[in-house]
């Protein structure tokens, strides 16, 4: 139950904004919560005196049941929806029929359109388009999505585990009070209950672990690009567009950006690159890259890297592939002197040939490998290299 | 100007076996460490400090050998520090360690920023940095590269997005979350050491910090861990045997037959 303190309420009137229901009024300086109330909390977040009371029977032991449906917070960038949605979208098709349940995707930004999202799998699409979403303004962004969420209870929310989303969904599962897991690498549902299983490398990405989040809703994740597949767009399919009106008065900006500065075009970039060429620890020393350079130039590739040799500054870590470092998915990716941890693991193996080269025969890259070369890597690298340029 | 740097005691290494009897996981005797990302947050706080003046706290939530870890931090450059450790602080998933670092910051007293690494290398989510933030009710920036300047009341970043670097202006009070490019740690100074060795690190308990019991740890937190296991293989490839020159012939050979035909350019530069 809820109630309203008559000695600590000022009448302020900050519970009446907050409400995503517009439940609230202010009645001989005081609060007045009317019918229809689902507990949200939204307005004991809001209230200055801490005068709004939420009582539970203690924690739920089991979720709310009243929260339905499948989301995908999906991400833009000047108005272009990013892959990373699409692919969430497909898995999040996936869920949704299982649990019998409609998918929906929310996006907030400017001059954006929902039809894409359609395309692609979404029933519904929430809409929120202001000038002020044009760029990814956090405060914004959150507190609009926790809007969302508090007023149509989805159960199961999914973003994309860019930089953006990562900064800004924990803070949307803060104020829900609710759990996130981050970087998932497989999204299950049990139907019975209704829980999601997410599973991600942890542990330093050596081991794998399932989690969930038994008895707080929406149940949230972020998966990281290029983990799932998207599907082609499906022209025919039929969704609704919900055009959302952004009250842009309720909310405070704290983070302004002033500008932004592009860095140098790599000249392959790896997130991008068709063939990607990686080396590891197995090289023993910096200098010892310039054969996995050599191989990626005969190839066209981008140079990738595992863990180690960015650990030891051998070289940027905008070339880190893995858990940590950048999700790739290219046609082909050859491993050159990488043992394969799952933390490197996690960020190639959906990689359409995987070659391995190592001269440990008991490595756990040759188990993801289509192509096992097990030998000398400064022996097979330089002589694949010289077959590819045609000497 | 007050920077709070949040700091974690991770295992020195992220090599686990599981114990084939038990199905439990075995870390072995491994020397604990540093966060290596919370180091650089440890260092940025101090040079904040030595730009701007002020204090500098190091919390952290942990067992009690982590107190070693804060010792440390304090010859690094520290000025303070404080312990969260209890029995019954442990096993929290990142909403209830955020809220109990953000009752613990509160306890400190007024604050100005609060410093975190980009993520841990045995948990690897980033998450504690945003939640953080949420439970002070304060911004947050992620990925930040360089401090440009702090004011009284607001800080100009640079912060790492996929593509480049955003200049970022935030209000104060304030939480960032650093990566490794934005400075090199120092070493422990001579002074540092004398200091270390004498200070007093006091540890908190649920209670010290105002929190019921049932609020911290396992307990309290959202997210359960249902399974932990070594990721099956399911992908059987081909080994090709041979010679290094067999070997290499041997690959092209499949690589053109798979559609893939390696060694087409479209362009030197």
């Amino acid at each position: 139950m809820i109630e309203v303190r008559s000695d600590l309420c000022t009448g302020c009137g900050s519970c009446v904004d907050a409400c995503p229901f517009g439940l609230i009024d202010i009645a001989d300086g005081l609060a007045s919560i009317g019918e229809g109330c689902n507990l949200c909390g939204a307005c004991r977040d809001a209230c200055p005196a801490d005068a709004i009371i939420i009582q539970t029977d203690g924690e739920a032991l089991s979720a709310d049941d009243s929260y339905r449906g499948v989301w995908v917070f999906a991400e833009q960038q000047d108005g272009e929806i990013k892959d990373v949605a699409y692919e969430l979208l497909a898995r999040g098709r996936e869920l949704a029929d299982t649990l019998g349940t409609a998918l929906s995707a929310v996006c907030l930004g400017h001059s954006i359109d929902g039809a894409g999202l359609i395309a692609h799998g979404a029933d519904q699409v929430y809409l929120v388009d202001d000038p002020s979403l044009a760029t990814q303004q956090e405060d914004l962004y959150a507190a609009e999505l926790v809007r969302l969420v508090r007023q149509h209870r989805p159960e199961i929310m999914l973003a994309g585990a860019t930089s953006f989303g990562r900064a800004f969904f924990p803070r949307v599962a803060a104020v829900l009070k609710t759990g996130l897991t981050a970087d998932c690498t497989g999204l299950e549902v049990d139907t019975e209950k209704r829980v999601l299983l997410q599973t991600r490398p942890a542990f330093g990405g050596n081991v794998m672990a399932t989690i969930i989040c038994p008895a707080r809703r929406p149940q949230m994740a972020t998966v990281r690009p290029r983990v799932f597949k998207k599907n082609s767009p499906g022209v025919a399919r039929q969704g609704q567009v919900v055009r959302v009106d952004f009250q842009r008065e309720r909310v405070t900006a704290r983070t302004r950006l002033l500008g932004f500065v592009r860095d140098i075009a790599e000249r392959v970039k790896l997130e991008d690159a068709e063939i990607v060429v990686s080396g590891g620890r197995g090289l023993g020393k910096p200098e010892n890259f310039a054969i996995i350079r050599e191989l990626a130039d005969a190839l066209g590739a981008a140079v990738g890297s595992s863990r180690p040799p960015v650990d030891e500054g051998w070289l940027p870590y905008a070339h880190q592939v893995g858990q940590t470092g950048k999700t790739v998915s290219p046609k082909l990716y050859i491993a050159c002197g990488i043992s394969g941890a799952v933390q490197h693991l996690a960020g190639m193996q959906t990689s359409d040939i995987i070659v391995a080269i190592n001269d440990d025969p008991h490595a756990p890259i040759f188990e993801v490998a289509n192509y096992g070369l097990v030998g000398d890597l400064f022996k097979i690298v330089p002589l694949l290299a010289e077959r590819l340029r045609g000497e | 100007m007050n920077i709070v740097v949040c700091l974690k005691q991770v295992p020195g290494t992220t090599e686990v076996s599981i114990d084939p009897e038990t199905n439990t996981l075995r870390r072995g005797e491994v020397k604990s460490i540093i966060n290596p990302f919370d180091t650089y947050a440890l260092e940025e706080g101090v040079r904040i400090r030595e730009r701007y003046g002020g204090r500098v706290t190091a919390v952290s939530m942990g067992p009690p050998q982590a107190a070693e870890m804060l010792r440390e931090a304090i010859s690094c450059g520290a000025d303070d520090a404080v312990l969260l450790s209890h029995p019954a602080f442990a096993g929290a998933d990142t909403l209830v360690t955020s809220c109990t670092l953000s009752q613990a910051i509160r306890k400190t007293g007024e604050w100005d920023v609060v410093i975190c690494g980009r993520q841990t290398i045995d948990g690897d989510t980033g998450q504690v940095g945003p939640e953080l933030a949420e439970w002070l009710e304060a911004p947050f920036v992620a990925y930040v590269t360089a401090v440009e300047e702090v004011t009284g009341s607001t800080m100009r970043v640079r912060r790492m997005v996929e593509d480049g670097h955003e200049v970022v202006e935030m209000l104060l009070p304030g939480v960032i979350s650093v990566v490794k490019e934005i400075n090199v740690p120092r070493l422990p100074s001579l002074r540092g050491l004398a200091r270390a060795r004498k200070a007093d690190i006091p540890v908190w308990t649920p209670e010290d910090i105002g929190l019921e019991r049932d609020t911290v740890g396992l307990a309290a937190s959202a997210t359960k861990v249902v399974r932990v296991f070594f990721p099956e293989r399911t992908r059987r490839g081909e080994m090709i045997e041979g010679d290094p020159k067999g070997q290499v012939e041997a690959l092209l050979h499949r690589l053109r037959s798979a559609g893939i035909a390696p060694g087409r350019r479209d362009g030197d530069d």
